[in-house]
């Protein structure tokens, strides 16, 4: 038979031979994804350390922690936390957690790793510059990391290093010194790393799809990932001169955002004329499209999966798609809701107000839809799935609170409480998680060629699921009663009645962290002795269930798939199983 | 189809980069109305000597790639092109030591990165712009190695995508002395 159907010869791309080449300075996209989820598996387990030692001592604020005195003595001497390194704890789980998971995992990691496979390309456009965001990434971690060993210990103005406390230097605080620039340093290089990986997603997207793999055929996880792409090459391409202005008010004398006659610990600072507000702009211009970073991939993994286990199509694919690139603009346009306290005009808070509302439209109408996915469907109640319900959940919880933030009159009160913690760490944490956890049960086989363990997966879901409720929905009480927050303990104001429910938080949370040791070990006993898994266990339609599980060094051994169809085939009547694949192999 | 890549990667690269001096922009503004201190002072003569310089570099290039547009596809770059090119090159570098003429002329008048923020905004914006130019440099140096080695179609796009890099490198520091005039 005369070769029509696939002109394309066979031209497959042998893997390179050498170790370091094959393993550690890969140019291939698929070791480049999981060396970013590796690297955000070591940030998640540090930043939830951090997140105990907090809790601990929030819970028992007197009662010492084995040990800590030899991580920092200075800031736990006999074990117990000071109210300094209380802050710097805080810093570097937000900073961590952001910056170095969040980002890291559903974008970078599963987006490199899955990107290139769903548009049917042999990898991304640019391996070196894909190799060199990685190891950048890893240094920047490693220079925030560093900052816990040196002698005044890490930063503690917040991961929003808010000026002039984190411009001035030593004077405000111990952490402020090495500290806080170690930290700007991180970040700069952490943007400039983003910065290239966007640019490959970007051109990937845009370039590199196979033969009839049009727009409207790309799975919804791809459209999540080209977005996020787009808001982080706007969004990092901001912060990254912002920390570079940071770093020269504190090593270069200048003045961006030190004011004239600031006095710190006693000591007039040598500067004039700078303008506090000008790093909250430029941060938050950042910072709020950061937190559209860290979900829409979440999005896009729920709205891939949710179809393949209610086996029905996603409702409305173009309006999702619509509203996903809706919320990618309108985030360029709410960043001072971050700011209704800063002594900003009050005018402009009604300003940034409205989109703030208006934004919760698109993302209510992406939740209808995964409702309306969901309603009459004959579920599949595998890991994946419980995680995606789950991912509904707490969003819908964290979204919720939002349209009272969102109102200026309302967050002057809330702004400074636990109700802000509970919020966002329902809204963009713990939801972005569980996106990562859905895609992780989800992908596991395609990556390692071996299922996971579901009755393993089952007992992680349900102990995440109610732990994460126990540790985040009190926290809105809290904040609701005034319970501050940023405050290392609560031992002797009005807030002492409240401390009860602050140690139910602390036990509910290193009970949920106690509960990720379940999916450690499932990851680590399923890449070992998991059963073999087959090319498509979840019969799913895009490309990435056509080739082989884990899938060759070039993807498709050589033969670029054709695409025929689009990725929300599933029901399909009379067709073979009830789904149509993108491309017939 | 592939060979779009590196132009593509150019296009989004003079995004990100236009959004970044656009935040340095507003920080210049704000920074400039947030507080009286602001000095102004006379820019340094020899910007507009640099101005033409890289101006002048974008001719030469664009000279280069028509001849190698010219030229038989599959053979490598013609002697002509390759002068033209290497004079690109020069001009680069040469708009560098200007800039760094500029800033000698700056502390001489005693004016440094910290001095003022009129003076450390020009040290900031003129430092960034240099570092993207020898990114630049750098950048034709490797598409000019590519094109005398090798005679694959894919040394000629990646003379498109660089050039276009280059010439968006004297846009942008249009735009950046135009700032500086009406600001400082």
């Amino acid at each position: 038979m005369p070769d029509i159907a696939a002109p394309a010869a066979v031209h497959r791309h042998a893997p390179p031979q050498g170790l370091l080449r094959r393993h550690v300075f890969s140019l291939d996209h698929k070791v480049i994804g999981k060396q970013y989820l590796d690297l955000a598996l070591v940030a998640v387990c540090t930043g939830m350390v951090l997140s105990w030692l907090m809790r601990l001592h929030l819970g028992f604020p007197t009662v010492p922690i084995p040990g800590l005195d030899k991580l920092s003595p200075n800031g736990a001497a006999g074990g117990v936390i000071t109210p300094e390194y209380y802050l710097s704890l805080m810093t570097m789980h937000g900073t961590i957690m952001v910056f170095f998971v969040l980002t890291t995992a559903p974008f970078a990691g599963f987006g490199n790793y899955f990107l290139p496979i769903q548009v049917g390309a042999e990898d991304m456009a640019f391996p070196r510059i894909n190799m060199t965001s990685f190891w950048v990434t890893l240094v920047a971690f490693l220079v925030l990391i560093a900052s816990f060993f040196i002698h005044d210990g890490p930063a503690l103005s917040g991961w929003t290093a808010y000026a002039p406390l984190s411009a001035v230097g030593k004077d405000a605080g111990p952490g402020q010194g090495l500290g806080q620039t170690l930290w700007a340093i991180s970040i700069a290089l952490f943007c400039v790393a983003q910065l290239l990986g966007s640019l490959n997603f970007i051109t990937t997207t845009l370039d590199l799809r196979t033969r009839g793999m049009s727009l409207a055929r790309m799975p919804f996880s791809t459209w999540a990932w080209f977005i996020t792409a787009v808001i982080g090459l706007i969004a990092f391409a901001v912060l990254m001169p912002a920390c570079i202005l940071l770093l020269l008010d504190r090593v270069a004398g200048t003045s961006f955002f030190i004011p004239a006659g600031l006095v710190i610990s006693d000591r007039l600072q040598p500067h004039s004329g700078g303008s506090p507000l000008l790093w909250q702009h430029l941060f938050w211009f950042f910072g709020h499209p950061e937190v559209y970073i860290a979900i829409l991939p979440g999005f896009g993994i729920i709205s891939h999966i949710l179809p393949v286990f209610t086996r029905k199509p996603l409702l409305g694919p173009r309006v999702m798609i619509g509203c996903l690139i809706a919320i990618a603009f309108l985030s360029y346009t709410v960043w001072g809701h971050h700011m209704f306290l800063s002594g900003m005009n009050p005018f402009s808070a009604t300003l940034f107000s409205v989109p703030t509302l208006i934004i919760t439209i698109p993302a209510t109408i992406v939740t209808l839809l995964w409702i309306g996915t969901i309603y009459g469907a004959r579920l599949r109640f595998t890991t994946p799935a419980l995680f995606c319900l789950g991912f509904v959940s707490v969003f819908v919880s964290g979204g919720i609170s939002g349209f009272f933030l969102a109102q200026p009159s309302i967050d002057t009160y809330l702004h400074g409480t636990y109700f802000v913690v509970g919020h966002f760490h329902f809204v963009m944490g713990v939801a972005a998680m569980f996106g990562i956890f859905a895609g992780t049960y989800f992908w596991f086989p395609k990556m390692f060629g071996r299922m996971m363990n579901e009755t393993l997966g089952k007992w992680h879901f349900w102990l995440t699921f109610i732990g994460v409720y126990c540790v985040f929905m009190p926290m809105h009480y809290l904040g609701l009663a005034g319970n501050v927050r940023r405050y290392s303990a609560f031992t002797d104001d009005y807030m002492k009645p409240l401390i009860p429910l602050h140690r139910f938080i602390t036990i509910a949370a290193l009970f949920t962290g106690a509960a990720q040791l379940i999916f450690l070990y499932n990851l680590i006993r399923s890449r070992l002795r998991g059963p073999k898994a087959p090319d498509n266990p979840w019969e799913a339609t895009t490309l990435e269930w056509s080739t082989a599980s884990p899938p060759p060094f070039d993807n498709f051994g050589g033969r670029p798939p054709t695409v025929s169809h689009g990725p929300n085939e599933y029901g399909v009547p009379g067709a073979a199983g009830d789904y149509v694949m993108q491309a017939s192999r | 189809m592939n060979e779009t890549r590196a132009e593509t990667g150019v296009w989004i690269g003079i995004a990100t980069i236009s959004m970044s001096f656009a935040a340095l922009t507003s920080a210049l503004v704000v920074r400039q109305g947030s507080a009286s201190d602001w000095q102004h002072f006379q820019l340094p003569p020899i910007l507009y000597v640099n101005t033409l310089v890289l101006l002048l570099s974008s001719c030469t290039l664009e000279l280069s790639r028509r001849r190698v547009a010219a030229g038989v596809p599959d053979v490598v770059l013609p002697p002509q092109g390759l002068h033209w090119f290497q004079i690109t090159l020069a001009l680069g570098l040469l708009f560098v030591v200007g800039q760094l003429l500029a800033w000698r002329n700056l502390a001489a008048q005693g004016l440094f990165l910290a001095t003022n923020p009129s003076s450390s905004f020009f040290y900031v914006f003129t430092a960034l712009h240099g570092l993207h130019l020898l990114g630049g440099v750098a950048g034709l140096t490797y598409v000019l190695h590519r094109l005398t080695r090798t005679a694959r179609p894919g040394a000629r796009s990646a003379l498109g995508a660089a050039s276009l890099y280059w010439h968006f490198m004297g846009v942008l520091w249009l735009y950046l002395l135009s700032i500086l005039v009406i600001r400082i």
